[in-house]
Formats: structure tokens, sequence, C-alpha cells
């Protein structure tokens, strides 16, 4: 067997390499502790995120400071408590008392009702209600604003019965892909490819240079074996692991979570593997870069952690980043995983919807491959 | 230089002291109810094959191992109860030398005679010992882990008896170097037990055996033999050693570590 | 505690000869605090919408003139058929596809009711949820415009209204950043600090100078100070850097609270952290266990700390976990005094918690740290 550029290439024994192999099969399973990660973050993840996490606003506190105390006033505080959404912390009797609420904490949004409102808006057909959000959290204080507006709004629309409103539009709204609003179809996509990236690229390289740092990396080198033959060995233990763990995690998926699969199995599979090699490129190039286990760690966990949770688009919206972020997104193998994983589990969408992606995957595969091995000879050299 | 004392033994003191020491894990003896006596300022070898349980034994008496069963006295604390008097009172060289590599000679020195209570003053004399007598001018402001082999297992020793302890514990010691080298070492453990600091070296150079005062030989976790050099080689009628071992080690079940 | 010293000289030493990994330590989260806040902005902005058009009217134009002007939305397509914009929908390139229907303004006006059909992309649900809320807003706003001009005047007036007026306190523009970089500081600082800890003891284990410290007379308490207390004041240092370096000068953030404040609750939180890492370091034999452990602890603290989803917002047994957990009081601290200027009696409770569990980790981790075996 020749690689181009690959000189003094031993003829394979299948025998020793399977030896190789098994050995590296018996380190892995034998470190429990590591097998606690690589297995129970997944399915850590995915209760969490499937049970846990949510970016909807629920059981916020809020204060009313109701100087009205009138008909309209306590029926509007019954129907916000009663929404489900909100629970009265407190009654306040003065709004200097609000900031002192906001500070304790818990406190995120504040209704002042003024005096006579029940009388100003039967009388004069106007009556102003105030509302103060602790806008530390944006997100939070908008979504609450509008909640509490619209609640407020419905009793204006009370108001108004029997006297329907003229001109009404009527708006049919259909929600695509994902009808119950599901959490899961977001991020069960992207904890896989977070995982499947993190395990791969951390085991191998944190693998590799262990043998570096211990000296068994020489005795390997020495043996009648071709280097890129180890390194093989090294990964392809992780390979099936990651494949197992995939397997798990759409399992979970599927079970625990109510998230069926849309599209091709085998596509779906075909294209992991893909992906998981690109990741064990990577975890290879990080191993031929350094010969301590801390550095190989650092590197992988917070050179990749970070960067794969921000930029792969799962958990933050990759459109919203500025312009030197979007680009630098486009260099991270986990944003096309999991534009491929979303188009194939939740669009049921095949092959030639996602082969661009795939190209940029496979690219970097080869891209990665190439560099860590002329790196790789370097050294030896 | 040899230190024939048995004549003394009766009038010397005991340092170490075990009665029926054992160490157990699970099923496994490492350690058969080992009885014996060391003296001071002698050097005693403790010799076996790999996996014999001489390291075991020894980390017993140093305090890092705590026995199953038995009893032991070391510099007159006992083993169970008061470990850190005892540790006070040991120095300990492992077989990987334990200096730290990324730290300098003086700066060894200084951290491990620091921490074993030297004062500043008496401090900056042993730096200054230290490196005459190792004659590493040169190198004493040189990270550790830049040095040969064997100047790191010199340095080593000398660390560990940077506080004159009554007793040093010498796990392999010489393990990879040249005989040239491992003749100086011992060279320096000559030196040591000159000044009256008992030497407990393990080792399984059959030829080491010959420089020490008294041996014991340890086969599959059980002393099988207790004296002197020349008595043991009359005993066996052995020329040498290695003989000895031989003939003492030929039954033996456990070969490896 | 002369010991100490001499311990803590070495450890010094050691960590500042090691060039690479304390450039890492410190460039690495530096970086990451400057890019991440930027690129975790939950904002909903920016979204993309399809308009198919059956109707032509002047009506359905102002709808979409209305929408455009809104500044929430870009123009994908506007294309003459539902199929098509499908087509762009599926590919992910417009969120949303509103359809006017053929009659549309004509209906308004002579049966006092039209209709319209939105879809949603509801993959990310937020995304979906917020952008179609504001359309219908719009669409809201809209249809009040038309009723305005449509009704006499005088009929208007008879309806009450009531005036919603909306403050936001401490973070009047809504700037995501704002609330982003205290919490990603405290998670920065988090990692840094536990894995550090932990790997540096490992490491010991594994190269054996753990034996040789083992066999001297020192203290496990003096030899587990001697680890914890470099580790602080990195941990400290990071965090000035990161607070006072990179919040104040790139995004302008001045606690509004005490500094003092912030700095003693860091102090106690580090030995917290420290405790964890030294704990996992007593599990470890190896560092590639240390790191799985650390790393999976970490993880999940970090998912369930309320830095990216509230802690208000989940069930009762995970905000129960959420509590547990240092980082999540750690973080709320930080919020509440960088932007709101909270006291001392306001986040009384989180120092206790975060108290406790500084001595409950180093207790545990002492207890488990053997010098003999």
């Amino acid at each position: 067997m020749s690689w181009p550029g690959v000189q003094n290439v031993k003829p394979i024994d299948m025998k020793q390499f399977l030896a190789f192999v098994r050995k590296e099969f018996y380190h892995v399973f034998r470190d429990k502790k590591t097998l606690l990660l690589l297995f129970g973050l997944p399915v850590a993840q995915i209760v969490l995120f499937g049970f846990a996490l949510t970016n909807e606003i629920k059981n916020s506190e809020v204060v009313i400071c109701d100087y009205a105390n009138d008909e309209a006033s306590r029926r509007i505080t019954g129907q916000i408590e009663a929404s489900g959404n909100f629970s009265i912390r407190k009654h306040l009797r003065s709004h200097r008392d609000i900031e002192a609420a906001f500070q304790e904490g818990h406190t995120k949004l504040a209704i002042i009702f003024p005096a006579r409102f029940n009388h100003d808006l039967l009388h004069l057909n106007k009556a102003q209600v105030q509302i103060i959000a602790d806008a530390s959290d944006p997100n939070t204080a908008t979504t609450l604003t509008n909640f509490a507006t619209s609640i407020i709004m419905d009793y204006q629309n009370e108001l108004l019965e029997g006297r329907p409103l003229p001109f009404r539009i009527h708006t049919d709204l259909r929600m695509i892909y994902n009808p119950g609003l599901k959490g899961a179809t977001n991020f069960v996509p992207g904890v896989i490819a977070l995982v499947l990236l993190l395990v791969c690229v951390l085991m191998t390289s944190v693998s590799v240079v262990r043998e570096k740092e211990l000296g068994t990396m020489e005795i390997l080198l020495v043996s009648p074996f071709s280097p890129v033959l180890v390194v093989l060995a090294k990964a392809i233990p992780y390979f099936f692991l990651s494949l197992l763990n995939l397997t798990v995690i759409l399992l979970l998926s599927v079970t625990l979570l109510d998230m069926p699969i849309q599209g091709s199995l085998l596509l779906l599979y075909a294209v992991s593997a893909l992906f998981i090699l690109t990741a064990l490129s990577l975890g290879l190039l990080i191993s031929n870069s350094t010969d301590s286990q801390q550095s190989a760690m650092l590197m992988s966990l917070m050179g990749m952690l970070l960067p794969t949770l921000m930029f792969s688009g799962f958990m933050f919206p990759i459109e919203n980043m500025p312009l030197p972020l979007r680009i630098i997104s486009n260099i991270v193998p986990s944003k096309y995983y999991y534009i491929i994983v979303k188009s194939i589990m939740i669009k049921g969408l095949g092959f030639s919807a996602i082969w661009k992606e795939t190209l940029v995957l496979a690219g970097m595969t080869a891209v990665l491959l190439a560099i860590s091995i002329k790196k790789f000879k370097i050294r030896l050299a | 230089m040899f230190h024939p004392f048995n004549e003394y033994k009766t009038m010397k003191e005991v340092v170490i002291r075990t009665d029926k020491l054992t160490k157990r894990f699970g099923d496994f003896i490492a350690t058969n109810e080992i009885s014996f006596e060391v003296y001071a300022g002698e050097i005693f070898g403790f010799l076996g094959a790999n996996g014999a349980g001489k390291t075991t034994a020894m980390k017993m008496l140093c305090g890092l191992s705590a026995p199953s069963s038995g009893a032991a006295t070391i510099a007159g604390f006992d083993i169970y109860k008061q470990t850190e008097q005892i540790k006070r009172n040991i120095g300990y060289m492992s077989q990987k030398f334990s200096l730290y590599e990324d730290l300098t000679v003086l700066e060894n020195i200084n951290f491990f005679g620091g921490i074993y209570g030297l004062s500043n003053k008496q401090l900056k004399l042993k730096r200054e010992e230290l490196v005459e007598t190792l004659g590493m001018q040169q190198e004493a402001k040189k990270l550790v882990g830049s040095l040969p082999l064997g100047w790191k297992q010199k340095l080593a020793f000398s660390v560990a008896i940077v506080h004159e302890p009554k007793i040093v514990f010498l796990d392999e010691p010489t393990g990879g170097v040249d005989p040239v080298t491992r003749r100086q070492f011992w060279d320096l453990i000559y030196a040591a037990s000159d000044k009256g600091i008992t030497i407990f070296v393990t080792t399984h150079y059959m030829d080491e055996a010959e420089y020490c005062n008294r041996i014991s030989m340890m086969v599959d976790g059980v002393i099988k033999a207790l004296d002197t050099p020349a008595r043991l080689k009359e005993q066996f009628s052995a020329a040498s050693m290695d003989e000895v071992f031989f003939e003492l080690a030929r039954g033996a079940k456990r070969k490896a570590d | 505690m002369r010991t100490l010293v001499f311990l803590l000289q070495k450890e010094f030493r050691q960590i500042f000869r090691n060039k690479g990994i304390l450039r890492l330590i410190i460039a690495l989260p530096i970086i990451q605090l400057i890019v991440m806040p930027l690129a975790a902005d939950y904002e909903v902005k920016n979204v993309n919408i399809s308009v198919v058009d059956h109707d032509h009217s002047s009506y359905s134009r102002r709808l979409t003139d209305k929408i455009m002007a809104s500044g929430y939305f870009k123009l994908n397509d506007y294309s003459p058929s539902f199929e098509e914009a499908f087509a762009e929908f599926q590919k992910d390139r417009s969120d949303l596809i509103l359809e006017i229907p053929r009659h549309f303004e004509k209906d308004l006006v002579s049966q006092s009711s039209g209709s319209l059909f939105l879809a949603v992309n509801a993959i990310n649900g937020t995304k979906a949820s917020v952008g179609s809320a504001y359309l219908s807003r719009i669409i809201a706003n809209f249809n009040s415009e038309i009723r305005l001009e449509r009704i006499t005047p005088a009929r208007a007036s008879e309806t009450p209204v009531v005036d919603v007026t909306s403050l936001n306190w401490y973070n009047p523009f809504l700037n995501y950043p704002f609330f982003m970089v205290p919490g990603i500081l405290v998670v920065l600082v988090t990692m840094v600090g536990s894995y550090m800890c932990a790997l540096n003891i490992v490491k010991e284990k594994e190269v054996g100078t753990i034996e040789q410290i083992n066999v001297t007379p020192v203290r496990k308490y003096h030899f587990i100070l001697g680890k914890l207390i470099p580790f602080w004041v990195i941990g400290l240092f990071v965090f000035s850097v990161g607070l006072l370096g990179v919040g104040r000068l790139i995004y302008g953030i001045v606690p509004a609270g005490s500094l003092w404040l912030i700095y003693a609750f860091l102090a106690v939180y580090l030995i917290a952290l420290l405790g964890i890492g030294l704990l996992i370091s007593t599990y470890s034999a190896t560092q590639q266990q240390a790191m799985s452990l650390a790393f999976f602890c970490m993880m999940i603290f970090i998912l369930i700390s309320g830095l990216f989803t509230p802690v208000d917002s989940m069930p009762a047994w995970a905000r129960v976990v959420a509590n547990c957990n240092p980082v999540t009081h750690f973080i709320q601290v930080m919020r509440m005094v960088v932007l709101k200027g909270s006291g001392f009696s306001d986040i009384k409770d989180q120092f206790m918690i975060v108290s406790a569990m500084a001595v409950f980790f180093n207790a545990w981790a002492i207890f488990n740290y053997k010098k003999t075996t």
C-alpha cells in the first residue's frame, strides 16, 4: 500500500495491527472515569436540554404597586396571577420600593396602577399603566413586558365586549417542522455535534500525547509499524465509540424526547461517520502540536469547546453575530454538521439538499489529515 | 571500606525493628510476616527479585503504606501511630528519583531542605556543601530535567539526606546507569554511612550486595536469608552473591512486578 | 508555616516556568471573553421573510412596506407563489412566509374582515415565537390604522384605551453583551481554576513527586494549601483582567455595586471551586481521568447555571440541582451586583451557600487525601 508522500512504508500485518487496536480498546474500556465522560455526558445533556433547559420565560416574579386598588386594577392583577407566567411576589405600598425589590434579585417586573385607574378608564376613556422591567436580562425583560402588556390589552378588549371591532384581520399561523415548539428539535442535532467533536478531538489528542509524555510512544515507533498505523490504531476505538454514542443519543431523543427521525437513517450515519473522521483528524493535528497532556487538553477544550458551542449555530443564532464572527463560524466543522443533521433528522431531506455541506466536511478532513501527516513526519525526521 | 561491626551487635542501637510485618492486597500477600532488625550506622541491603515484596516492605517502613498486620518501630517510633515522627527522622529516594524536573538543582535542595525544617543559614551551608561534593558548580542553576541520569541520581540521594536523618531508604537507586557511575554513587553512600546515617537499600543488582554490611534476601514475600554477604557465601558454598540468590530464588513463584 | 512558604515558592516557580500553559490560561479566557459576548446574542433580529402577495392592492403593499420599515425583518423574496417561497423556506433562506390572499383589501372593506396566512420555521422555538410575535404586532398595528381611517372619530373615542408605558431599568438599551459578560467571565474563571488545580495535583501523582512529598513531614493541609493558594491567586488575576480590563475597556461595563463585595465573593467562590478541583484530583490517578471528571462536572455546571437559560424556567428538580452548583450563585451575584448595584444583604443567601460549599468540598478533599495508603 503506498500513500503519496509516505516513505518507508512497511507492509501491514493485519494480525499485528488488530493486536494494536485491541490494546487501544482495552485502554479505553478500562478507564471507567473516561467512559463516564464519553457516555454519561451525552445522556446528561439530553436530560438537561430535554427537560430542564429552555429559553421560555416561566415562573417570573412580579411586584404590584397598586395605588388605585379598584375593580379594574384588581381584575388585571388577578389575570396576571392566573396567567401561569407570573407569580406575585409582593404588593408594594410605594413605587420607591421597586428598586429594592429588583436589587433583592427575585423580582423581574413591576406594575404600577395610578390612583383612580378604573375611574379614568370609564369616564375619561383613557388610563395609564406603568410597567417597569429589570432589563439586566434584556430578553426576559422584553418577553415579560410583552406578556404583561397583552394581559392588560385583553382586559381592554373585555371592556369592549358587546362592541365587536370592525375591520378585523385574522392571521392563520402555522408552525412548520416543529409544531409543538419543542426545544429538542433545535438542540439535539447540536448536542450530537458537540459530543462527537469533543470526544473525538479531546480523547484522541490526549491519548496520543499521553504516550508521548510517558515515553511509550518511542517504543511504538521503534516497532515494525508505520507510525501512521500506530496513530490509526488509536483512533479506531474512538471511531466506533462515537458511532455508539450517536446511536445512544438518537435512541434517547426518540424515546425520551419524542423526536422522530424524519429522513434516512443510513444517510445520517454515513454523514456522521464523515464528521467523526473530521473530528479525529483535528484531534490528530492537536496531538502533533504539543508534548504535554495538559496543553493538549487545554487546546482541545478551551480552544474547541467554546467555539463549537458558539459557532455551530445551535446555541446562538449565527446570523446575529457581527461579520468577523460569522466568517470565523465558516471554519468550524460542527456548523456544517449541524445543518446536515437538522436537514436529515428534522426536515427529512435527502442528499441533494446537503451535498454542499458534505463536500466542505470532506475537504476539511482531507486538509487536516494532510497537515497532520506532514507534521508527524517532520517530527520523526 | 568495610565496617565489620557484627561484633558490636549487642552494643549497637536498633533503628528498625519489625515483627511479623505483613501487607495484604485482597487475597494476595505481598509481604508475609517479615521480622528483622537493622542497627544504627549499618548499610543494610534488602535484596530480592522483582515482585518479591521489597518495595512494598520499604513503603511500609517509610510510612507510605499501612501494614495489614504485624508491628514495627522505625527510629523508635511506632509504624501505626507515629508516622509523622518517623517521617521527620528518615530520608527517602524512590525509584523514579522524584526531584522536580522543572526546578533547578539549587531550588530542589532549598525546597526539600526547607520542608524538613532547615533554617536559612543551614540551607545556605547545605547548598554550598552539596554543590561542592557533587561537583555541580556549572549545573547549580540548571533545571534538573536537563541533567544526565547519573547526576540526577546523585543529586536525589544528596537531597534525601539533606536534613541528616537517622535512616535513609533507597529504593533501587542505581537503576539504568553505567558501572562507573554506580561506583561513584556507592562512594556517596559510604560517606553518608561514615556520618552515622543508617542506609536501607533495596536492589536487584546482586553485586551491590557485596557493598553492604548485612543483607536480607526476600523470595515470594518472605525473608529467606539474613546475614553478612561473607557468611551467606560460606553457607551456600557460593562464589558470588549471584549464586546465593540463585540458590534461594530457584523455587520462587513470583517473577515479575 | 515555614513549610508553606517553601511549598508556595516551589509552586509559583513551576507555574511561571511553564510559559506555554501560562499563556494558554491567560490568553484563552481573554480571547473568549472578547469574542463570546458578541456571539452569545439571543436577541431576535434579522429575521428573513418571504412575502407572497396574491392581492397586489394598496393595502397589501402598505402592509409589506410597514413590515419592512419595522427594521426587524429582511425581505428574502417577494415570490409569486407559495411553492417558490417554500423552496426558499426549506433551504433556510427565509424564516417566515407571509401569504396575502387575493381579494384581501376587497374582503376587508366589504366584509369587515380579512385573513392572512403565516408559515413559521419553528426549529428554533425562540426565533419562531419572537419573530411571529413581532409580525403579529405589526399586523395588529396595521389593523388599528385601517380601523381608525375607516371609522368616524366619534366612534373611536368611545372605546376605553389603556395606555401601557414600559420602562427598562439597568440596561435601557437592552444591550445583550452587557448581560452576558459577567456570566461568561464567571464561567471562564471557573474552567481555568478547576482544571488547572485538578490537573496539577494529578500530574505530581503521575510523575511520582507526590510520593516524595508524602514521605516528608509535610502535613496534609500544608500540601493542600500549597496547591490551592497559587491557583487562587491566578483565579483572582484572570478575573481582574477580565472584569477591569476587557469588561471595562471593551464593553464599557462599570460595576454599579461595590467592587469589594464582588471580590469578597470571588475569594470565597474560588475556594469552593478549587476544593472541587482538589476533590477530583483525589479520585484520579491519571491526568486523563482528572480531565474527564473535571470536564463532565464543568459541562453540567455550565449548562445548569443559568448562564444561557433562566433558572426560574427550570422544573423544580432541576432548580434544586442548579442551586447545588456554585457557578449558579456566582453568576447571580455578578449580575446583581454589577448590573443592578445590589448590596450585601441582597446576596447574603448566595454568600452563605457558597461559603458552606467551600468548607464542604475542601473538607471532603482533605479527608480523602491520604499520605499513607
